[in-house]
This record gives C-alpha cells, structure tokens and sequence, in this order.
C-alpha cells in the first residue's frame, strides 16, 4: 500500500480523499493556490506545497509543478479528485513516467474515452446501444444537414473533446442548423482547443443516468447500479439519487451489463461513470464515459455500503477487487443536494465571500462532504461548490424528508448559497413522484415561487431579535466580523462604558 | 432602549414599522412591541444565534451582514432589519456602530456601468452611488450612510472583483 499520496485538488473533493488516506493510515499531501492557502483542504492534510497563482492554469492545471511536489513530498500516488487534471490523459502519462502511480484510469484508456466521437466508435463495436447519430465528427454544413435529415430533428450537436454543456446545441429544425453548428464549433474550439463537433438524434424529455463501474488491473470489473442524475441547470447537475426510480432489477442489470461492457472495451481500470440517456419507453442509449470519480459518488457509496475512494486507492495498489457481482446488493435510498455559492434571488450568480455564521446539519441519515467552515473567504476564482447534503434513508420518500430537515438547520451567513433551491425542489410534487427529466429543472424555475410566505408572526420575532442584537452590539452578532476585523471593532466601539452597559443589560 | 424596527421582508406589506421597547430588570427581559407586552426569553447561543422563547414559543434567529445591510432569518424566511435609537442624536444607528468611513464594495464581480454621485458630493443613507452589472444584471450600490462622498475609487468601464473598494462616504 501507498505511505504516502498528493492529492492534486482542492474544495470539498480533496477533504474527502484526504479523510479516506487518514482511514487507510495514508499520510496526504496537499497543493493549493496563492488564494488558497486558508482552505479546508491545506487544514486537514498531513503536509502542504504552494503552487502559484490562482488561475488554475497557473497551479491546479499545472503538470510540471505538481509532479514536482510530488518527487519533493516522496508522494508514491497522485489522486485527482474531479475536473481539473482528473481526465487529463497527458497528466496521467506525465504521473507515469515520473514513476508517480495515478489513481485513476490508464493514459490510453482515457484517450479511448476522452473523445466522445472516438468513444462512440468503440462502443459501436462493443454492441452498446446508442443514440442515432454520427460517430465522426462532422466535415461540412451539407453532411450535417444529411445526417439531420436521415436522424429526424430536433437533433444535437455536441463538441467532441466536450463536457459541462459546453459547444452542445439542440437544434429544433433546418433553419436553425447552419448558425447553431457554427456557434458548437467556435464555442467548442475556444473551450476545448478542439473544433471537432457531431451530431445526434434529440431525445425529447430524457432521464440522465448513469452507471458507477469499478475495474480492477486483474481483468475483474463490477458495476454498482445506477444513479438518477436529472436534475440539471445549463448541463450541470443540482439533485442526484441512487437508486432510479424507474429502474428495476432487471433493467439495473441491463444496464450495468452495458457499461461493464463498455468499460472492458476501453480496457478501462480503477473507478468511472457510464452516462445513459433514457427516453420515455425506458430505452437506454450510452451518452459517454466519465474517466473519473464523479461529484456525486456519495449516493452510490451509501446505498452500496461501499467506499469508493478506498477501492480506487486498493486497485491503483494493485489489489484485486474484494467482492464479486453478485455480492453488490443495493439498500435504501440516497439524494444528493450540491450547495453552491449562489444566489437563487439573483438568477444563480456565484456569490463569492465570506462566511461569516456557518450552521452543519447533522442527525439520522445525513452525510455532509464540506470545503467550507466558517470565517472562512470563498475564492471567486473556482467552481462555487460549497460542499455535498446527502440523505439515505429506507426509502425515497424518507431520504427527502430528512434532507428537508436538515437543509432547515443548514445556514450559510454571508453569503448567498442556493438552500432554498432545494427546498423547493424536495417540495414539489413532480419531484415526489419521481416524474423526472432533464427538463424538470428549467420548467420549475419558469414558475412562480410558491414557497410559503413569511408571516406576521415570524416578523414580529425578526424585530424583536433586531432590537436584542442591536442591543448586545457588534459582537454578539457575528463571530466572523471580530475575528478577521478585531482592530476595527475595537475603533469602532471606542467607548469603554457604552461596552460595559451592554454587557450589563445582558446580565 | 426603545427603537424604531423596520423589517422587510414580508411579501404583501412591505416594510412594517416597530416600535421596541426592551428592558432588562431582575434577570428577564422586559419588551413592549407597539405598545403590547411580549414575554421574552433570550439566550445567545453563539455569536449571530440567538435563542428565543417567546411565550413558550422557541425560535433560533440567525444574524447576517452583508454589504451593508443586516438580515434576521426566523427559520427560512429571511428579513432586512433597520433598527434606529430615536434619542440618538445621529438619529439612526445600525447594529453596527455608523460612524467613521464606510467602504462601499462591489457584492459580486461585475462592471461598473454609471457612477451617480461625484467626490465630495452629500448623500443620504439609502441613496445610489453607483451601478454594477453582472451578467446583464445592474445592482444599485447604495450608500450605507448619509455623508460625503470622500473618494470614488471605480470610474464608470471598470472591471470589479467582488469585495472590491468602490467609494468611500465619509
């Protein structure tokens, strides 16, 4: 086993790696940015590196200054975590050949995967259904409007090298289609330095799921069911359960025999995600691979009792998977809420800050995966992801009223974070018939707010709580304000017997 | 203490004004709210938490600050407080003592589009000094007190961080 493992992230992903190496007596190394040297992460681990400015680019996107750290530390292993360098197939070649193992999949496994279109072809030859399209990129405007034709609109067009919505386009009919593969090509050249986009049939109103597989380096590879990620802004994903739904015993089989198909065809190892789309006759068709431990991995650990980042790091040790197919068993239900820094008032702007009064929910069934503590200044310079509310209850309906609950004792001071997004959604009745689709989202926010008003009650307690802090002073409201600021309160409130008499009319 | 209270917050009404009177004597607090009696039984449980029986009602109120303004959550409804000492002879006090500069920040990253107030210029509290705008948004920043404008530090075109200095009221 591994002494010791850098772990090439930050946020809430690298507090989660950093608890399983503590677990497996793994000393951590930690990096971090210029701005981040006061994140939770440099907190927890056993040793930390700074490795420049807080462009990514100029620190968690760089490969030669994360390797050095590495040979620095005597870091055996590198864990990405997710995003940054995580499905960078020249970092995982760079890891190898600096003689540095990466936890995650080989460099040739992840070109296989890492181009959707050439993804598309090797699951053509591997017998996985797909959604009729184009496993080329396409060459010209005529061939995309043949292939439209043949296909049927409304259609999609998607960048090759693309994720997070970026160069996708739905396109509803011909008229459309010029300027749109246009725009997919300009969008998905400057994001992705890679022009390359294709096309594909529309599923209208579609589930998203998608299977965990693991694969160990010994030819054995498991899948650990399905997880329902429909739920989704602009292409990014805000509520994900395990298990489906609509899913049963035997379509989790088809399924994840699919993937485990899929995975063996890109002589894929350690932890990754199948993506499906799921039209409304439950067909499936595979969307792409995810070369990486995914955001919401918690659902499946808790309705699987496994620990995902544990096996990631036994395989990359070269151990052979524990248990066997038929020994996976899922129990229970599991929802995950992302809690972001932004504002749901303000058309979910990130809302950077400090935080300046932090309340964790805790109790019966709830896991909380955390970046954030409180006094702490969120950067505005990475994804505003604050940490992962995760319920697991019997069953659906008891996971959502225990994230109801907790999400009333979560409070996030300071700055905006999106807990009443998830109020609402835990709320609604489509959500609690499980009628979900990719759409749901953009629909509900299209509706007015039916969250119950304030009432006249709870303003009365409002004013008279106002009165008392506006009594008690500046220190008894926020904690946040006089541990950064202390010389500034002190200025402020020059006059010693003014403090005396509040604290008096406390007594 | 009596203060004048000013929430916000209540969809239908709009702001409704208090009137608090609160007392301390043996041990209990004594509060009259608009002139009624109120019960009150207050415990801080931390810094921003207050724990409050009100008859044997129990409520937890969360305090907030943010760019000037104070918030008070009474479970998930969240409301704006001005509280004001009428023997004051400012006139108004914040929670927050007013006196001394008060840094006007940009709350989100965005651009400076108009700037409504000159340096040197009288403001009130409340009155605009200038807008930012994010992502074809445009927010008021307004100022926290009344005074004058001692600096403004972003001209209109500027690029702004969240956080960042826009003006100064002195």
């Amino acid at each position: 086993m591994f002494k010791k493992i850098l772990i090439a992230n930050r946020g809430e992903i690298a507090v989660r790696v950093i608890r399983a190496c503590h677990e497996m007596e793994i000393a951590a190394v930690a990096v971090y940015s210029d701005v981040d040297r006061a994140s939770l992460h440099v907190r927890k681990a056993d040793e930390a590196y700074p490795i420049g400015a807080a462009a990514a680019s100029e620190s968690y996107l760089n490969i030669e200054k994360i390797l050095d750290v590495a040979a620095r530390s005597g870091a055996a292993a590198i864990h990405p975590g997710y995003g940054f360098l995580s499905e960078n197939a020249k970092f995982a070649r760079a890891c190898a050949d600096a003689g540095v193992k990466f936890i995650g999949p080989t460099a040739a496994a992840m070109d296989a995967m890492g181009s959707k279109t050439r993804a598309r072809q090797a699951m053509e030859r591997a017998g996985v259904p797909m959604v009729p399209g184009t496993s080329k990129g396409l060459e010209s405007y005529e061939q995309a409007e043949q292939v439209a034709a043949r296909i049927g609109y409304p259609v999609m067009l998607k960048a090759a090298a693309g994720g997070g919505g970026k160069g996708m386009r739905l396109v509803h009919s011909q008229a459309e289609l010029k300027s749109a593969l246009e725009s997919a090509r300009s969008e998905a050249e400057r994001a992705f330095g890679d022009g390359e986009v294709y096309i594909e049939k529309a599923i209208v109103n579609p589930r998203h799921i998608e299977v965990q597989v693991l694969a160990d380096e010994h030819g054995n590879t498991v899948y650990l069911g399905e997880r329902e990620c429909s739920l989704q802004r602009r292409h990014q994903k805000v509520v994900e359960e395990a298990p489906s739904a609509i899913v049963d015993a035997d379509m989790r089989r088809r399924m994840g025999e699919a993937a485990v198909r899929v995975t063996q065809a890109a002589g894929y190892t350690n932890a990754g995600t199948v993506e499906f789309l799921v039209d409304q006759a439950k067909n499936f068709y595979f969307l792409e691979m995810n070369t990486r431990l995914q955001v919401e991995h918690p659902v499946t650990e808790l309705v699987t009792g496994l620990d995902l980042v544990h096996l990631q790091i036994r395989i990359a040790a070269g151990e052979r998977l524990p248990f066997t197919q038929e020994e996976v068993k899922i129990r229970g239900h599991a929802i995950e809420c992302r809690i972001y820094a932004e504002d749901p008032d303000n058309n979910y702007f990130p809302s950077p800050g400090k935080v300046t009064l932090l309340l964790e929910p805790s109790g019966p069934g709830i896991r909380l995966d955390s970046g954030v503590y409180e006094g702490w200044t969120v950067p505005m310079d990475y994804d505003p992801l604050l940490a992962k509310l995760i319920g697991y209850g019997t069953d659906r309906e008891q996971a959502i009223d225990q994230l109801l609950r907790a999400l009333d004792e979560y409070f996030v001071g300071g700055i905006k974070a999106n807990i009443s997004l998830f109020r609402r959604i835990l709320r609604d009745p489509d959500f609690r018939a499980a009628k979900l689709d990719t759409g749901f989202l953009d629909r509900m926010l299209k509706q007015r707010k039916t969250e119950a008003r304030p009432d006249d009650n709870a303003a009365e307690v409002a004013a008279i709580a106002a009165g008392l802090f506006a009594m008690l002073g500046p220190a008894a409201a926020s904690a946040g304000e006089r541990a950064s600021n202390g010389a500034e309160s002190v200025k402020k409130d020059s006059s010693n017997w003014k403090a005396a008499a509040r604290r008096e009319a406390m007594q | 203490m009596t203060y004048e209270v000013a929430i916000d917050g209540l969809t239908s009404t709009g702001v409704r004004n208090y009137r608090l009177e609160l007392s301390r004597a043996d041990g209990r607090w004594l509060c009259r709210l608009d002139g009624h009696e109120i019960e009150v039984d207050a415990v801080l449980a931390r810094p921003g938490v207050l724990s409050l029986r009100i008859g044997n009602k129990a409520y937890e109120v969360r305090y907030e600050r943010v760019a000037g303004e104070q918030y008070l959550w009474v479970g998930s409804a969240r409301f704006t407080a001005e509280v004001r000492d009428p023997r004051s002879l400012r006139g108004r006090v914040r929670a927050v003592d007013d006196s001394g500069p008060r840094k006007l920040t940009a709350p989100m990253p965005g651009k400076v589009v108009r700037v409504l107030a000159s340096q040197g210029a009288q403001v009130e509290a409340g009155a605009g000094v200038m807008v930012v705008e994010a992502m074809k948004m445009q927010n008021e920043i307004k100022s926290p007190k009344k005074g004058v404008i001692q600096r403004i530090l972003a001209a209109e075109g500027t690029a702004v961080n969240a956080g960042d200095v826009l003006a100064i009221v002195e």
